[in-house]
């Protein structure tokens, strides 16, 4: 009957070395003891600080700049065609899950021109589909399988540009992941442990940073009626009117008439830094790349004299004028604090978003509320822990000590599978792991109860021993998988530290069956082969 | 073997042993009208509240909305943060003291997520100007280690103090855990406070003085929870307790009857429910945290069923002759020393996470405080009888088919066992 008994105590014993080693690897001296535990052991952002934030992608802005670039382009080859037309416009839509819907409207094209139209469309605007409205007028939507590629497109930009920002702020370990449920495919988990300033790092993520820099054709005007009526009520052909940034002190509008396509834009930057200009005030200086810079330099020299618009975001920052030819450098100017020309010289490094960003959700722990979290988890588990021990040790006498041993063991075992699985130890979860010390103990009173049931009935102790543990064991089952099955459940549709409470208690229950019913057999049987003539259990 | 039978020696072997209850005889079937009377008036009392409240209080992350938990030095007046920030925030601004603590929390209900974010800036730009000393000093409260070790080189190497990168970085993340753990717990009232800190000098004191300023307050926990996700956080809160019940019902139908299954299931949603009414009766938030707890007890409950159900499966085996609700009061009498003692072990574990456990679980522990006394109580004095009922009226409709008309079902089972069991 115990003749395996040294193969299972090698087992244990092979089990809690395991788990220790899982925890705290082989340690040479207290301080990398200490370090190995803190990287075993990861902690949740509840208890470590951090931020956890959801954004949403406004896909829907992708799409309106896909539209606007086609009409864009469809001005000015039905112009260079000869097909007139009365207007060419697009709806506006205004959520996410109208991004689809959206589509560009001709009116007007004349009756006999039809068929060049038509032709003009499938040649050159592959991606769009041209439907009949009536005889002149026309709407055009972009294709199902190019929506779908947009969409993700804009997504997958939006997560590079948004690491490339959270990677400069030089965080330690942070995640930028897509949430990549079916109906959440446009929203993006980013987490950001230890982060100082969350309300600073949303603002970073969420600036567009779309750099441009324009000719200015005219302004600046008091209100967009006046530009308009200089010009006879319409824009001039590839011109638009931008909004300017007021300064601090200022007041009043200013806009500026600009050139539809830019110079260069965002993208040809090759650097950007803050700077102090010569009062001293704090700006953000760029230099464009090789290529862009040709450009520029062209560009300024022939237009020496002439306002040049330095647009961020949609709105004029400054409008210099052009004093000579200029190669590769800018300056944006009005920044309000050194702070604030760094991170915009970090957006600009880091590239401009493809669409809008919206905050659905932010959980931001301070450091010492999670401090005060761990100390309190901890305090409650022990207080726990020696309430449970008492009882069962006053109540149970030397079997007591056979289950406390279990339950010790049990924490090891959870412990050491918690880092095994690389899983993350939130608040729920530490409650989790105390809760375990009450469901674990559960075991052991099962088969305990037995056991005096089985010695009141009259049977030997072995024989008792061995019933008791064999009647609880089906009962041990029974109870562990409703638990699990609830916590499955959890895991499947809870979220962060919710998750991290039932993975606990999933493997807190395993590592039970474990304790509770092999180990702590272990040691009834080890005890018994020790003392074959024993009268009485203590039990 | 009778109930009293398995429990009457008290003795294992030769030494006497302790057992907080010996040879239990109790009839709780018979009493069952009793239990299930203080059911229904918890049940009532519940839903009374929840009628009178409209309905459980949700929390931040169900409802939707900004809530801030912030720290202030001294105990702040309430009304002097209602007041600045129901100035400058658009909807309703609900500030909450913390019992016991200087820490409020502020909180407001938007309905647009844009709204939500401009309200998270209003308010801390908004507690700024009202408790914040004026300068342009940063603030060594809400300061973080890179920022910090960013600004304090220059200041030290003019006070003509050398400390290598790593040093300065080493002591800012000493100085400010030092500033995170408790009594401080993220407020420092004074530079003079940081003597303690290892590698401090009166001379880094100085000038920390001279660079920095002490807040009067820091946020220790912001959390914003839009429509959408609000909504996502509800859906998923009732899939989850749905499909648990739902797992669960079909495991235990596996295992035993589909009877059983119903059982077990009801006497769970009859804890589910009476802690919910308790929530709302004491004030409390259902939050995803609370969600986690119901179904915890949910599970802790079905385990103190299964153990009676067990314990009657067995029964059923070896006595044959017995009448069912005897039968179940028998299993009830043999396992309620394990019930009350591993509930009350548990019990201990949880009052400790209720007492101990800090802020953040209190509504957590709290539901499993309650929900271990309920499921205890609902495990014996709920599933078992409605199994006895169940079983009283398919005995019943046997005997009707049998003769042809209509019995009574209470006269063919119930009185004997009542009548045994005492």
């Amino acid at each position: 009957m115990y003749k395996n008994l040294k193969y299972k105590a090698a087992f244990i014993a092979l089990v809690t070395l395991g788990c220790f080693y899982l925890v705290i690897g082989l340690p040479k001296s207290k301080e990398e003891l200490l370090a190995n535990f803190r990287k075993n052991i990861r902690l949740g952002l509840d208890l470590r600080g951090g931020s956890h934030l959801v954004l949403q992608v406004q896909v829907q802005d992708a799409f309106k700049a896909e539209s606007d670039l086609l009409i864009e382009n469809l001005k000015e080859r039905l112009t260079g065609a000869g097909i007139s037309y009365s207007s060419i416009d697009r709806n506006d839509p205004k959520s996410l899950e109208e991004a689809e819907r959206i589509q560009v409207n001709v009116k007007g094209v004349p009756l006999d021109k039809t068929g060049p139209f038509r032709t003009l469309i499938n040649d050159n605007f592959p991606t769009w589909v041209l439907t009949a409205e009536n005889a002149t007028d026309y709407r055009l939507g972009l294709r199902p399988s190019e929506s779908l590629a947009l969409r993700r497109e804009t997504v997958i930009r939006s997560i590079n540009t948004i690491e490339k920002r959270i990677n400069a702020l030089g965080l330690t370990e942070p995640t930028v992941q897509q949430r990549g449920r079916t109906d959440a495919e446009s929203e993006i988990i980013v987490q950001m442990p230890g982060v100082d300033d969350p309300a600073r790092v949303k603002q970073i993520l969420q600036t567009t940073a779309m750099l441009e820099l324009t000719e200015v054709k005219d302004g600046p005007f008091p209100s967009r009626e006046s530009a308009l009526s200089k010009h006879g009520g319409v824009l001039p052909l590839n011109t638009r009117l931008v909004k300017a940034t007021n300064r601090p002190g200022e007041t009043g509008e200013a806009w500026y008439l600009l050139a539809r396509t830019p110079v260069v834009t965002g993208r040809d930057l090759r650097n950007a830094r803050p700077s102090r200009d010569e009062f001293g005030k704090w700006e953000t200086d760029f230099t464009l790349s090789q290529d862009a810079a040709r450009r520029f330099g062209r560009f300024t020299e022939s237009n020496i004299g002439n306002r040049l618009a330095i647009v961020l975001d949609n709105q004029v920052r400054s409008a210099p004028t052009i004093q000579n030819r200029i190669e590769d450098n800018g300056r944006i100017t009005g920044a309000s604090n050194e702070q604030d020309a760094a991170d915009l010289a970090l957006v600009l490094r880091a590239g401009s978003l493809p669409a809008g960003i919206v905050y659905l959700q932010e959980t931001t722990v301070g450091p010492s509320l999670g401090a005060d979290s761990i100390r309190e988890g901890l305090i409650a588990g022990i207080v726990g822990l020696i309430a449970v021990v008492t009882v069962m040790l006053v109540y149970y006498r030397s079997a007591g000590v056979n289950a406390t041993l279990a339950l010790i063991l049990n924490a090891v075992v959870l412990v050491g599978a918690l880092s095994y699985f690389e899983a993350v130890l939130t608040l729920p979860g530490i409650a989790g792991i105390v809760l375990t010390i009450g469901m674990a103990v559960d075991s052991n009173v099962l088969i305990f109860e037995r056991i005096r049931e089985e010695l009141a009935s009259g049977k030997a102790i072995p024989a008792a021993v061995d019933a008791g543990f064999s009647r609880a064991f089906l009962t041990i089952i029974d109870t562990h998988v409703t638990t699990v099955v609830s916590c499955a459940f959890l895991f499947i549709f809870g979220s962060g530290p919710v998750k991290g409470f039932a993975v606990t208690l999933v493997i807190g229950l395993i590592a039970n069956v474990f304790t509770a019913v092999f180990v702590s057999r272990f040691m009834f049987d080890f005890h018994l082969m020790r003392n074959p003539q024993m009268k009485s259990l203590s039990i | 073997m009778g109930g009293a039978g398995v429990y009457a020696i008290g003795k294992s072997g030769t030494r006497l042993c302790m057992q907080i209850l010996k040879n239990t005889n109790f009839d709780f079937l018979g009493k069952k009208a009793l239990f299930i009377g203080l059911s229904l008036l918890l049940l009532l009392a519940g839903g009374i509240s929840l009628a009178w409240k409209g309905g459980p209080r949700y929390g931040i992350d169900f409802r939707g909305g900004a809530l801030m938990n912030v720290k202030f030095a001294k105990q702040p007046k309430e009304d002097d943060i209602r007041k600045a920030l129901g100035a400058k925030i658009p909807g309703e601004v609900t500030v909450q003291p913390v019992v016991g603590t200087n820490e409020v929390l502020v909180g407001t209900e938007l309905q647009s997520e844009t709204q939500l974010e401009q309200a998270r800036r209003l308010m801390i730009e908004t507690l700024a100007a009202t408790f914040k000393p004026a300068g342009n000093k940063p603030d060594f409260n809400t300061i973080g280690q890179a920022r910090l070790a960013e600004l304090l080189p220059e200041p030290l190497q003019k006070a003509g103090i050398a400390l290598s990168t790593d040093q300065v970085r080493e002591l800012a993340g000493a100085m400010l855990e030092f500033r995170d753990t408790p009594p401080r717990s993220g407020l420092l009232t004074g530079f003079d406070e940081l003597k303690g800190v290892p590698g401090v000098t009166p001379a880094i004191i100085n000038v920390l003085k001279q660079e920095f300023s002490l807040g009067a307050f820091a946020v220790r926990s912001v959390e914003i929870v839009g429509p959408k996700i609000g909504r996502e956080l509800r859906e998923q809160a009732v899939m989850a307790t749905l499909f648990a019940l739902g797992g669960m019902l079909v495991y235990i139908a596996f295992r035993f009857e589909w009877i059983y299954g119903v059982a077990a299931v009801l006497a769970v949603f009859h804890d589910v429910l009476v802690t919910i009414g308790l929530f709302s009766i004491f004030g409390k938030e259902i939050s995803l945290t609370v969600i986690a707890a119901l179904l915890t007890l949910v599970g802790y409950s079905m385990n103190d069923t299964i153990v009676v159900f067990d314990r009657i499966r067995e029964n059923l085996k070896l006595m044959r002759k017995e009448s069912f609700p005897r039968l179940v009061n028998i299993s009830i009498n043999q396992t309620l020393s394990r019930t009350i003692l591993t509930s009350g072990l548990t019990f201990l574990t949880v009052l400790s996470l209720w007492l101990f456990g800090g802020q953040v679980l209190n509504g957590f522990s709290f539901a499993l405080v309650v929900g271990i006394i309920v499921g205890t109580y609902s495990s014996v004095f709920i599933a078992s009888p409605i199994l006895v009922f169940w079983q009283n009226y398919l005995e019943g409709r046997k005997h009707r088919r049998l003769r042809g008309e209509a019995v009574r079902p209470r006269e063919t089972a119930k009185p004997p066992a009542a009548k045994a069991a005492r």
